[in-house]
């Protein structure tokens, strides 16, 4: 169970509250696809991507980065419970668009950094660190069913070393 | 994923914008290395202060920024240009080089914070790249 300060709940609900979704989301996903090209894999239909101002003026990558910051909008609102929250969602990811959860930490750290540059010197480290201590939960619960095999064996009583694969 | 002309002229054209505040970069980066990750704070039990803006913190900071300039200088040949930062590294401070991302990332936030309209995605990316390959060229000589 994750334990949360009342500094960390606060400045996450502070954060969220305050942000246009419409446009720290474009801005993080066209980052992290600028930033990390090989993420482009997952866009295949989504057009022209060629070139930093392509997918800059990407609309279907606009809409996507909406639709992500409102995924994370869930995770503000159920910060006690980020696992059930999101595990409908770490299905999706793994099952059916089958996302490498590597990308998860990746389109953080842009995030991260969109979030920085909007807030100047009020993201004080102290901010930082409760901002990507709440995204480190959500990629990790996001990234729960790829485990999936793991946990439902250790349920069981069962370890993957002692099965020897 | 090696450095190309666009990406060296990038990082020189946006260190030109910046170097004048490369000691305030550098020790902001590190405050905030030592807070949000607090495992970093493992190599720096000797400091009396590691609170921000404390003395070792900024002079550090500058330590940092220094060699993030010499790079730049060296840009052609990191390998050979941090040769001797490298051997530092490797044998008397043996950092593990999982921190050379960390503080890559902080620095990367700190340039975001203090350049917002100049940190484009396409500056972000070059600077990332740079900062890579200068950690690759720290690591070296570690084994």
């Amino acid at each position: 169970m994750v334990v949360w300060t009342d500094f960390e709940r606060s400045t996450i609900q502070d954060i969220f509250s305050k942000m246009d979704y419409e446009v720290v989301g474009p801005a993080a996903l066209t980052r992290c696809l600028i930033v990390y090209p090989w993420t482009q894999r997952y866009f295949g239909n989504f057009g022209n991507l060629y070139n930093a101002a392509a997918i800059m003026g990407n609309p279907m990558v606009a809409k996507h980065g909406t639709t992500i910051l409102h995924g994370l909008d869930r995770g503000v609102k159920n910060m006690d419970d980020l696992k059930t929250t999101y595990a409908e969602l770490s299905v999706l990811h793994s099952e059916k668009l089958h996302v490498d959860p590597d990308n998860f930490k990746l389109l953080s750290d842009c995030l991260t950094i969109v979030v920085a540059a909007q807030l100047g010197k009020a993201f004080t480290a102290e901010v930082q660190a409760a901002f990507q201590k709440f995204l480190a939960v959500v990629v990790s619960s996001l990234g729960r069913q790829f485990n999936y095999r793991a946990v439902r064996l250790h349920k069981v009583g069962v370890s993957l070393k002692t099965l020897n694969v | 994923m090696s450095l190309n002309a666009k990406d060296k002229d990038a990082v020189k054209a946006f260190w030109a914008k910046v170097s004048g505040k490369a000691g305030d970069i550098g020790s902001d980066a590190l405050s905030r290395m030592l807070t949000v990750y607090p495992q970093t704070k493992t190599y720096f039990a000797h400091w009396k202060d590691m609170s921000a803006g404390s003395d070792p913190v900024v002079k550090h900071g500058k330590a940092v920024m220094g060699g993030v300039a010499e790079a730049i200088n060296k840009i052609d040949d990191l390998n050979a240009g941090l040769l001797n930062l490298s051997e530092l590294h490797a044998f008397t401070l043996r950092v593990d080089p999982a921190n050379f991302k960390i503080l890559s990332h902080n620095i990367l936030v700190v340039m975001a914070i203090l350049f917002p309209k100049d940190f484009t995605p396409e500056v972000h990316v070059a600077m990332d790249k740079f900062l890579g390959a200068l950690s690759r060229a720290l690591a070296e000589k570690y084994r």
